[in-house]
């Protein structure tokens, strides 16, 4: 399946792009942390939630090909 | 004619509404780079009774984006600079100044005294503890935060929505998350989210079009891409804070942004002699690492463990991912034990690049 994972925030400076595509062929999202997480190596650091086709979920989810997005928080004010 | 004659001739507003407004109070918690503009908009647009809570005092580098402020009030508190701009802004209305900081103690109280309550805070400790009181109080939270180019704006606590907690449960782990306004921050970001926080007042005031409740609004202001994102309410997370609320007002926040945990790799310090290697993981935390002289402290025990710790030489301090390790380093520092480094790579890193470095040793013989 063809995924495009958004990225925001720190995330964005761990990944060095806001937007990326790939092809992927595991069923939950917790799978696709996994590739992500072994891609970029410093992503387990950091603390953020998962969005799926524009919508907060947990990581047993299953994948539908609508965007993901990782969200962190922010503290500044 | 009437101060507020553009509001009362929109015929959504009109005298009914701009009474509402008067006849309201907001507490604004922080007056910095969002409660600037959000207080300015505010007062401006006749809200009865403006609350303003911050301990600070007026740094030159806030000037860069927070408007209510100016040479003539560096070194100020916050609270009541603001107060004296705003009461020239609007002098119909009652702005009231708290310049002290926000604790579990006095919060429950003051949320009380008003109807809704606006996040600019800059730094997460308090942010949860502006949540949990807003939801304790049941008083809607018009929340805003920012990162560099980036912001957040989200209505909680409204209408039974979710709250803060609903979409990030518990505060990140210290170090993890830089907290406090050392990184950059473009000027006009704040200006812009903490606008968007007053119309969000104001909608809820006036009962007028869609809040944000349920929703956080993402705003870049590189790209200029928004994004809605739906949040739920999870009223397990909601009742786990209303449960404790008994104590609520006995926590304590610990706020250390002035301590910066040095961090190292272990590549740059694996050959150097003079240093001690410190595993702060708890003991039957695996893999444990080999060919490498290893004093082991857990992180909940190093406080009373201070005699293992070789004050001739320097600490790298590790843990399995690298978070522990940075609260091991920010708890050293606080204790004032100098010559402590996080090490950034996680246990199962740091064997793997053992193995190799002693690999190439073996190789060169």
């Amino acid at each position: 399946m063809h995924i495009t994972i958004k990225y925001f925030g720190q995330i964005a400076e761990v990944t060095q792009t806001e937007e990326e595509s790939l092809e992927f062929s595991g069923s939950l999202v917790s799978e696709l942390l996994e590739t992500l997480h072994s891609k970029y190596n410093t992503l387990k650091n950091k603390d953020f939630q998962v969005v799926q086709n524009q919508e907060l979920i947990s990581i047993e989810t299953k994948l539908t090909g609508d965007d993901i997005a990782l969200l962190p928080p922010f503290a500044g004010g | 004619m009437s101060r507020y004659n553009r509001h009362i001739i929109l015929s959504e507003i009109g005298q009914a509404g701009q009474d509402k407004i008067s006849n309201s109070k907001v507490l604004v918690i922080g007056a910095g780079g969002l409660g600037c503009p959000v207080l300015q908009y505010l007062t401006a647009a006749g809200v009865g009774t403006v609350g303003i809570v911050d301990f600070d005092v007026v740094d030159i580098s806030n000037l860069q984006r927070q408007v209510l402020y100016g040479t003539s009030t560096l070194g100020k508190n916050k609270a009541e600079a603001a107060k004296k701009r705003l009461e020239d802004l609007n002098d119909e209305i009652s702005i009231i100044a708290y310049a002290e900081k926000l604790t579990h103690k006095n919060a429950v109280n003051l949320f009380q005294q008003y109807d809704i309550i606006v996040d600019g805070t800059d730094n997460f400790e308090t942010r949860y503890l502006v949540n949990d009181a807003s939801i304790i109080t049941n008083k809607p939270l018009v929340f805003g935060a920012i990162y560099k180019f980036e912001g957040q704006v989200s209505v909680f606590n409204y209408k039974n929505g979710p709250s803060y907690r609903c979409l990030f449960p518990n505060p990140p782990e210290k170090g993890s998350v830089a907290n406090c306004s050392k990184i950059g921050v473009l000027g006009v970001l704040p200006g812009i989210i903490g606008a968007m926080q007053a119309n969000e007042v104001l909608k809820i005031i006036l009962e007028l079009g869609n809040t944000l409740s349920g929703k956080l609004l993402c705003y870049n202001a590189l790209t200029l891409q928004n994004s809605t994102l739906k949040i739920h309410r999870s009223d397990e997370t909601i009742q786990s804070v209303l449960k404790d609320k008994e104590n609520f007002h006995k926590k304590e926040i610990d706020i250390n942004c002035e301590i910066e945990v040095t961090t190292v790799s272990i590549e740059a310090i694996i050959s150097k002699n003079n240093i001690q290697f410190i595993d702060v993981r708890e003991a039957h935390e695996q893999p444990k690492i080999e060919g490498l002289e290893v004093t082991n402290v857990p992180l909940s025990k190093l406080e009373n463990n201070l005699d293992k710790l070789d004050s001739a030489k320097k600490k790298a301090i590790f843990c399995q991912s690298g978070i522990r390790s940075k609260r091991a380093v920010e708890l050293l520092q606080k204790l004032d034990i100098q010559n402590c480094y996080s090490v950034n790579e996680g246990a199962s890193e740091i064997k793997i690049i053992i193995k190799e470095h002693h690999k190439m040793l073996s190789n060169e013989r």
